[in-house]
């Protein structure tokens, strides 16, 4: 089969198995996407900026597991892309971008719409390549995906140079079946000494806790990692990127934790004398002052990235592996052991923690008037718990809100972004999560200071038929930002209203969609209930929330996790270590 | 501590800065870099020294593992190892003073590789500190210019840094 590069490109798609493309045409790509109109079986979605092909690539492969996949031009189409590329790349979500570049021989010369996509973005990717010749093409979109996937997943950017994809020139095309990389080689199984040495260890915890992340969500182990807090009884906590791996409403799971975590999880991981950290990587959101973290705990580590390992906390017991696999072998050990945690150490454990419980430290007041944001995420769950549910955020409180409030029962169905903190992420990436799954019910919960970072892909929710439902708490704040100028800068706040506020009903209206606006409690189930009934519409609920909220509870950067700051709604003369 | 980390990459363009964004983008120091092709046309090697603490050395290397590009790698400090650098430093040579400066060479071993009416650029290998050395000796308004590699590393004995 002979083909130019630009079929090439997408050839290589159609054998990778890609069914849809996020993308934005300029004139380094208009040869690929000629090849893209010349076929019908990969899908390509027409965004309206390309930061949003990438979060709704981004979105797509956090909700299916798939690599996402996105097209863009040279230049500022590159540029727009990097925000989604950092965004993934923070999270480790597999993704390849193909962008356009200038043709190789002006390449250098500070030609139209020309910049060094491979530089700027070589921070922010897992890998990426500059493809010189059109023989490299097919080889290289085969390395990318399965650089993108393996391992410790990431974006990945092939930069390709508007020459490479001349339709003229033809060569011969076959999709390599496998790749051979001297220089990438992920670790698949961990150590089995190891293995047995951290069972040994767990078998003599007296205050064990499984501290878990995003990697048991990447790596697919939810199942293993059930059985395994299961087994052991131990108390589980996941960190906001983990939330889903371990079904929420399980009472072995005692909540998120780290800055607005809860007071049983970090006061947990405070006293715990054996910590087992699967899939997480002791982000400074979690540990608080590294000085004060877990200050009484034997550490064991399992992440497939050696570089995760005692990059901020020391640990004891490292277990480099596929999350899958090494629980797998550890399951195996701790059966085949003839030892088990002793149940009367592991109860009095359960009744210190469950002291702490009983502080109920998520609890807020709904009165009559203003409707509290942890209500109307509360509402939601009960309105959409029995749906096949996917939930996006954008970054703020409504997302701390979210993750605090809505129990999630099953690993990819909160999806948001953790580590860069992107606002602008939750509607595009609710587009990929509705795109993979057509039927099942998506939403997206907002900021009206988010919102607006991406607020034109309504246009492409109308042209894809997509029905989001999105779910704005305006409380009329940046309010994370203000609850820190609260806290911190003494009720000065700087730049953190949000003027000059569109009617957002009338916005949503003007896409061709469904808007709401609610700003009483008692209207609040009827309205999701009503959104959530019409099927194929997408909806926008702007609901109007208490401006003044908080979220509790809230350890300071640079605290420790016993230096919690509690809602005034508890007693406060608690003391809290 | 003071580490020689010899790394085998990809003889690919971009593998260099690669490293380089690396220890820029982690703020880890590089006290010196160098790098050329093997006898294999694929790979490069490179030699880098750095300095930092054993957590922070460790993650030096993983971090540098964890680039697609870099095959291996290996950590020359943790073992005897051999050290030499290169310099070529020229020197103002009139004729009074020439006599003087052959002297100077020959006792550390260097050769004169270049020789004009005012100057003489003088070759020499070894570890960085004979280098220091012989710069020291010299009067320093003699020094016309001093360019120096890098030190390159190579562990002692039978072991080898291949794949
Ligand atoms: C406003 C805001 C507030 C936040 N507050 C909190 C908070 O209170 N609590 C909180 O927890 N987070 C919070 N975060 C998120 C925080 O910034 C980090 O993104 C998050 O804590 C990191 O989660 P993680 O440790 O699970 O790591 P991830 O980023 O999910 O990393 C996954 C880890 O697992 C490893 N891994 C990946 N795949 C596999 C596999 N197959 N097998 C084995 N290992 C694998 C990776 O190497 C990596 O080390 C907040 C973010 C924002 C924006
Ligand atoms: C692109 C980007 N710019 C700035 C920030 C800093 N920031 C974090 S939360 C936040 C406020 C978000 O406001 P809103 O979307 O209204 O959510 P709320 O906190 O009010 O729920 C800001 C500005 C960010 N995370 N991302
Ligand atoms: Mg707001």
């Amino acid at each position: 089969m002979e083909l130019s590069g630009a079929e090439i490109v997408v050839q290589a798609l159609k054998d990778e198995g890609v069914e849809y493309v996020w993308g934005y045409p300029g004139g380094a790509v208009l040869h690929i996407y000629d090849a893209v109109f010349k076929q019908d079986s990969v899908r390509h979605i027409l965004v309206r900026h390309e930061q949003a092909a990438t979060h709704a690539a981004d979105g797509y492969a956090r909700a299916t597991g798939k690599v996402g996949v996105v097209l863009v031009t040279s230049g500022p189409g590159a540029t727009n892309a990097v925000t989604g590329i950092a965004t993934a790349y923070m999270d480790s979500i597999p993704m390849v971008v193909l962008t356009g570049q200038v043709p190789t021989p002006v390449i250098g010369s500070d030609a139209f719409q020309e910049v060094d996509t491979v530089g700027i973005t070589r921070p922010c990717v897992k890998h990426n390549f500059l493809v010189k010749r059109v023989e490299d093409l097919a080889d290289t979109i085969k390395k990318a995906f399965y650089i993108a996937a393996s391992g410790r997943p990431g974006p990945v950017v092939v930069d390709i140079p508007k020459d490479v994809t001349d339709p003229n020139i033809r060569i011969p095309y076959r999709y390599p079946d496998t790749v051979e990389m001297r220089s990438y080689n992920p670790v698949e199984k961990g150590h089995l000494g190891q293995i047995r040495k951290a069972v040994e260890m767990m078998i003599e915890a007296e205050r064990p806790v499984i501290y878990t992340g995003g990697g048991v969500v990447l790596g697919e182990a939810s199942a293993e990692l059930t059985e395994l807090v299961r087994t052991t009884g131990f108390p589980i906590t996941e960190t906001l990127m983990g939330l889903g791996a371990f079904p929420s409403s399980d009472p072995l799971f005692i909540g998120m934790l780290g800055m607005h975590g809860t007071y049983e999880a970090n006061m947990a991981m405070h006293e715990t004398d054996v910590l087992i950290a699967i899939g997480a990587r002791f982000d400074d959101r979690v540990t608080g002052k590294i000085a004060h973290f877990c200050p009484n705990a034997k550490i064991i580590h399992i992440d497939v990235d050696p570089a995760s390992i005692s990059k901020t906390v020391r640990v004891d017991v490292p277990i480099v592996g596929q999350v899958k696999s090494v629980l797998a072998d550890m399951l195996r050990v701790l059966r085949d052991n003839t030892r088990r945690p002793d149940p009367s150490r592991i109860a009095a454990w359960w009744d210190r923690i469950n002291g702490w419980r009983k502080l109920d430290c998520l609890r807020y007041e709904q009165g009559s008037d203003a409707i509290k944001p942890q209500y109307a995420v509360e509402t939601l769950y009960k309105v959409t718990r029995d749906d096949d549910f996917y939930l996006t955020s954008d970054v703020g409180q409504h997302q701390m809100f979210a993750a605090q409030f809505y129990p999630f029962e099953k690993p990819r169905r909160w999806i948001n972004s953790g580590g860069l903190g992107t606002m602008g992420f939750g509607l595009p990436a609710a587009m990929g999560v509705q795109q993979a799954f057509p039927d099942a019910t998506v939403a997206c919960v907002t900021g009206e200071a988010s919102i607006q970072m991406c607020i034109q892909e309504l246009a492409t929710c109308k042209q894809y038929s997509l029905p989001i439902k999105v779910v704005l708490l305006n409380n009329g704040y940046m309010g994370m930002v203000r609850q820190w100028q609260e806290f911190f800068y003494d009720g000065r706040y700087s730049h953190s209203y949000v003027d000059a506020l569109p009617d957002f009903k009338m916005l949503a209206e003007s896409f061709g969609h469904v808007g709401m606006r609610i700003d009483r409690p008692g209207d609040l189930e009827a309205a999701y209930r009503e959104a959530f009934g019409m099927k194929d519409r997408m909806v926008f609920m702007d609901i109007i929330v208490d401006p003044a909220e908080n979220v509790y509870p809230m350890i300071e950067a640079g605290k420790g996790h016993h230096e919690m700051h509690l809602s005034p709604h508890l007693s406060s003369d608690r003391e809290l270590a | 501590m003071r580490h020689i980390i010899s790394v085998l990459l990809e003889n690919e363009a971009g593998a260099l800065s690669r490293v380089a964004g690396l220890f820029s983008a982690r703020g880890y120091n590089i006290e010196s870099l160098t790098v050329a092709p093997t006898e294999d046309a694929t790979l490069s090697r490179m030699t880098l020294v750095t300095t930092g603490d054993e957590a922070i050395i460790e993650q030096i290397t993983k971090q540098l593992n964890k680039l697609v590009d870099v095959v291996k790698l290996v950590d020359l400090s943790e073992g005897a190892h051999i050290e030499r650098e290169l310099m070529m430093i020229k020197v103002r040579a009139d004729q009074a003073m020439r006599d003087e400066l052959k002297r100077l060479a020959d006792i550390f071993r260097g050769n004169i590789i270049d020789v004009t009416d005012v100057s003489y650029t003088i070759e020499m290998t070894g570890d960085g500190a004979k280098l220091d050395a012989f710069i020291r000796v010299l009067d320093p308004d003699l020094i016309i210019e001093t360019v120096r590699s890098g030190p390159l590393g190579i562990a002692r004995g039978g072991k080898r840094l291949a794949i």
